[in-house]
């Protein structure tokens, strides 16, 4: 009997003329863009100097932060209202004022004064772009007075070095982070949304009343409905990673068994969530709605983004409840750290937990009258 | 005109009725808002950090106290040996390891050799490199106090302002981004879907053999999303005033405005989707993938434009959010007066006009 | 022997009554016709005998198996055709079939023979590889009749199977139900069409959700001395409260 519905399920999703498109061309444009521009980190910024001083010291030190790469010069302004303007039509991020007599200042008066402001609307952006120019600007302070004191050579005031090092991923590449977390976006997005529209897709059409009156099982139709996301499933994991490796020369750490292992779990478990929603909705727009807020809500609580460590106590407790966020610490474990079955046991039983409750939940609510 | 507010009010009779959608319309902007504003922070407070101390003197001593002082930091081990640090990473509860050198504070003040490893998990190059220049900061802010016992000469004042959010507030960057997202959905996938619901259930046609003239037809499916996207933006302007404590500098006609002329934009893209296909399936996901996706990535919500590679920027130019996401920065948190975003008031309108002339035209053409 | 026993079933929506405690009995082989007006609770009645609505009281026996308590041995047992099209538009015509003879079990070669059969029977063997979508009307209604009854079932029931197409599909239409009746399938249908009331053995007229009159044709119209089914009709349809809609 499952044999027949599956035949069924498989020869009307071959004959839609945009799902299996779909399931080749969306997984391929989210592992190509997304990584792209997922990216937060702080570069670019846009400065705007304003230099009353015009000496060569007010030059050194416009060099110095120039040099740094982090700041791109787009501006010279000659007053402060006009580099303000620059920020409101965002054309410039941080405005760095040299007062006049900034050189003669610190040289008799052994004191100069510099005034930064940026544009903090992006907080992050404007906390650390500020951070980086006063850096810059105590290394210039330094170098200064080392000049000035004349004793380059010898020790003036106490040194010591910074060195940062990346476990994992040494020079930071950021698409290694992203790509292995957004194949289960793609994931979550494929075998969740496409079984709930189904279902309410069959019943607005009415041919699932022609279902309801055969004797087939609650547990057999419910079972030919999954098993094709299985294969779609395993399918779009496929394209991503051939997408990994060929366009981000990124190849999992861990074994591949591994990962088919947790994601045929992961794929029951959000299909059976489609599943339920499927019940409960009457239309495609109910159930569509239900999956966006639901779904969107998974992703963004899962740790994709933005690390759930940061997340204030109450989105943590919520966080649990993202089968997304298991299932992302799996991927990103076995592609970087090469982890095994062993080091994800947690994983494993909350992934199955969510499979079988959301299952369960799909087979109780799937009433074959009413 | 009659007949025009009878279609409307149809249209109104079909959303208020189907309490689950309604339900979702409403509530939808809303949990999105307080998840956005509260939940998904980029900011990094509270991160697990190890620490390995072989010198154990009063600089050592000093900077944990201080890194452990900080709200970004919390720590939460004390390794023994340095055998512990690998092991340490595997487990994957911390981010970030201080290794202090063998008798710091005396090479910190006579040889120069002192030498702090920060050694951070890069799985997440974002928080990698952020808890760097955290810890970092923190370091040198210890050094300058040092240096500053010294009283050292010929020392540079830095005075800094930040403008507009003094407070470095998440929410200020995030809440018109969300805005964007929220009306871009509601207006257009829900008129996409709607009218292709009509279609394929075969209601369409008899509205079409009225004598309505095909803009009123268009005009009452399209009142109803458009009321309810400007409640919801209502809302979620109350609660990002009021509970995100998101400041509204500009005027709040400006924001209206602009508002107006985007979720006409929006809507215009949901007719045009909907006149393509006749399926609600189809229209669901064009409208997801085509509309939602680029929102989402490429209108600066979330990440900065100009980080990306220049071809994404482009593509960036053409979507309407960006340009809305925009303004809406400038007015709500600058609070910069409507001659400042002409601009990106312009570039909507032209969008709208285009669009909406765009989608009466494929209409009438399904008419004939 | 009777395949059909109802007793004093009855289903309540929150206040609205929509089948108010009717009693029949159907015999096997019979064709036995439920009328009504539109909203009088034919649909109801049906789709509660087809185990795909639960009773709020009364009980019924469906081939032997009580409806409420063995709901998936009456589904065995019968074939149902809705009165909204319910097959599969985008399989074929031979792939539907296929699906629901599979469905119910039937073995694989068996199936293939039968579909030839039941096309043969349509007459329409052309059309096996032809999707569903792009077949006329009438046609569909053929095809989801031999769906109903691929299965060779005691009973099949059949909502409104006619709605829609002229009077010579009716006519072909009702031919094929004649010949599943001479196979031994008890038919159970509904209908509002008055000419084909008089096809059938028995007819029993719903209203407001009570069954007002129950008996053949011919006796029916000896009881209420009418010349025809249509004038029965409008004599009860005339007490009826409900909303025609």
């Amino acid at each position: 009997m499952l044999g027949y519905l599956l035949e069924k399920e498989f020869k009307q999703f071959r004959r839609n003329p945009f799902l299996p498109r779909l399931v080749i061309i969306f997984p391929m444009m989210v592992l190509l863009v997304f990584p792209l521009v997922a990216n937060f980190e702080v570069k670019n910024i846009d400065l705007s100097v304003i230099d009353h001083d015009k000496s060569s010291y007010s030059r050194n030190l416009i060099q110095k932060v120039i040099a740094s790469g982090y700041f791109n010069i787009t501006d010279v302004s000659e007053t402060y209202s006009d580099a303000i303007e620059k920020i409101e039509s965002d054309r410039s991020d941080v405005i760095l004022e040299i007062p006049s007599n900034f050189e003669r200042d610190l040289v008799r008066a052994s004191r100069g004064d510099l005034m930064i402001s940026a544009n903090a609307v992006n907080g992050n952006k404007g906390g650390l772009g500020t951070a980086y120019l006063m850096n810059i600007i105590s290394d210039f302070n330094g170098n200064i007075r080392a000049e000035l004191t004349g004793n380059a050579n010898k020790l003036q005031v106490p040194f010591l070095e910074i060195i940062p090092l990346y476990r994992y991923n040494p020079s930071l590449l950021y698409e290694v982070y992203m790509v292995p977390a957004l194949m289960v976006m793609v994931m979550a997005m494929i075998c969740g949304f496409l079984p709930a529209l189904n279902i309410v897709s069959e019943k607005e059409n009415g041919t699932i009343e022609q279902m309801n009156v055969t004797p087939v099982q609650k547990f057999t139709f419910i079972l030919a409905k999954l098993i094709p996301y299985w294969v779609i499933g395993y399918l779009v994991l496929t394209i991503c990673i051939g997408v990994a490796y060929f366009v981000w020369d990124i190849i999992p750490a861990g074994f591949l068994g591994t990962l088919y292992l947790f994601v045929t779990i992961f794929i029951l478990a959000i299909s059976g969530f489609g599943l339920v929603i499927s019940n409960y909705a009457i239309t495609v727009q109910q159930a569509m709605f239900m999956m966006f807020f639901f779904v969107l809500t998974f992703i963004f609580m899962s740790g994709l983004y933005t690390p759930i460590e940061n997340m204030p106590d109450w989105a943590q407790i919520l966080s649990n409840f993202s089968p997304l966020k298991y299932i992302i610490q799996v991927l990103r474990m076995v592609f970087l750290k090469g982890s095994g079955f062993k080091d994800l046991l947690p994983q494993f039983f909350s992934l199955l937990g969510f499979a079988l409750f959301f299952n369960s939940w799909a087979i109780y609510s799937y009433k074959k009258s009413s | 005109m009659r007949q025009f507010i009878t279609f409307t009010r149809k249209e109104f009779y079909h959303i208020l009725r189907d309490r689950w959608t309604m339900l979702m319309l409403l509530a939808f902007p809303l949990i999105m808002i307080i998840l956005f504003g509260f939940g998904i922070t980029t900011e990094i407070k509270n991160s697990k950090i190890a620490v390995y101390d072989p010198s154990k003197d009063l600089a050592t001593q000093n900077i944990i106290k201080k890194l452990e002082t900080s709200e970004y930091f919390i720590l939460s081990e004390y390794l023994n040996s340095p055998d512990q640090i690998e092991l340490i990473f595997k487990e994957g509860k911390i981010g970030l390891m201080v290794v202090f050198s063998e008798r710091f504070y005396e090479n910190l003040i006579h040889t120069g050799d002192a030498q702090i490893l920060l050694i951070a998990d890069g799985t997440d190059p974002n928080t990698a490199s952020t808890l760097t220049n955290y810890a970092s900061r923190i370091i040198m802010m210890y050094l300058q106090e040092l240096t500053d016992i010294e009283h050292l000469p010929f020392q540079i004042n830095t005075e800094v302002k930040l403008l507009y959010n003094p407070t470095l507030e998440g929410a200020y960057n995030i809440v018109p981004g969300v805005m964007g997202m929220v009306l871009m959905l509601i207006c257009a996938l829900m008129t996409s879907v709607s009218i292709a619901r009509e279609k394929e259930l075969g209601t369409m046609e008899v509205i079409l053999v009225s004598p309505m003239p095909p803009l009123l037809i268009v005009l009452s499916k399209v009142v109803p999303y458009f009321t309810i996207s400007l409640i919801n933006f209502t809302n979620v302007l109350i609660l990002a005033v009021f509970l995100l404590g998101v400041p509204v500098n500009g005027s709040l006609f400006t924001l209206y405005l602009v508002s107006i002329i985007f979720i006409f934009v929006a809507l215009a893209l949901g007719l045009l989707i909907s006149s393509v296909t006749n399926r609600q399936l189809v229209a669901l996901l064009m409208s997801a993938m085509g509309l939602m996706m680029p929102v989402v990535m490429l209108s600066g919500l979330m990440f900065p434009i100009e980080n990306m590679p220049l071809i994404l920027q482009g593509i960036a130019q053409i979507i309407p959010a960006k340009w809305y996401i925009e303004a809406i920065r400038d007015v709500m948190i600058k609070g910069l007066g409507p001659a400042d975003v002409i601009k990106e008031i312009g570039i909507l309108s032209l969008m709208a006009v285009v669009l909406i002339g765009a989608s009466l035209k494929k209409f009438k053409i399904r008419l004939e | 022997m009777k395949v059909i026993e109802a007793e004093n079933l009855t289903k309540k929506f929150g206040q609205f009554v929509a089948v108010d405690n009717i009693s029949f009995q159907v015999e096997k082989g019979e064709i036995f016709g439920f009328l009504g007006a539109n909203g009088a609770g034919k649909t109801t009645a049906m789709r509660m005998l087809c185990g795909l609505s639960k009773p709020t009281s009364g009980q019924g026996k469906v081939a032997g198996f009580d409806i409420e308590q063995q709901p998936e041995k009456v589904k065995a047992n019968i074939g149902y055709m809705s009165q909204k099209f319910a097959l599969y538009e985008d399989l074929r015509v031979w792939e539907n079939l296929r699906l629901y003879g599979g469905i119910y079990g039937i073995p694989s070669r068996e199936i293939n023979e039968k579909i030839h059969a039941a096309l043969a029977q349509l007459g329409i063997e052309n059309e096996k590889d032809t999707m569903v979508k792009s077949l006329p009307l009438g046609w569909k209604q053929k095809l989801a009749f031999s769906t109903a009854i691929f299965h060779d079932p005691k009973i099949v029931f059949l909502d409104e199977p006619t709605g829609g197409v002229d009077p010579l599909a009716r006519r072909q239409f009702w031919e094929l139900i004649y010949e599943a009746a001479d196979r031994g399938i008890t038919v159970f249908v509904t209908t509002h069409y008055m000419d084909e009331a008089e096809y059938c053995n028995r007819v029993s007229v719903m209203v407001d959700g009570k069954i007002e009159a129950l008996d053949s044709p011919k006796n029916l119209k000896k009881q209420f001395d009418a010349k025809n089914m249509d004038q029965i009709f409008h004599q009860l349809a005339r007490k009826a409260t409900r909303g025609n809609n």
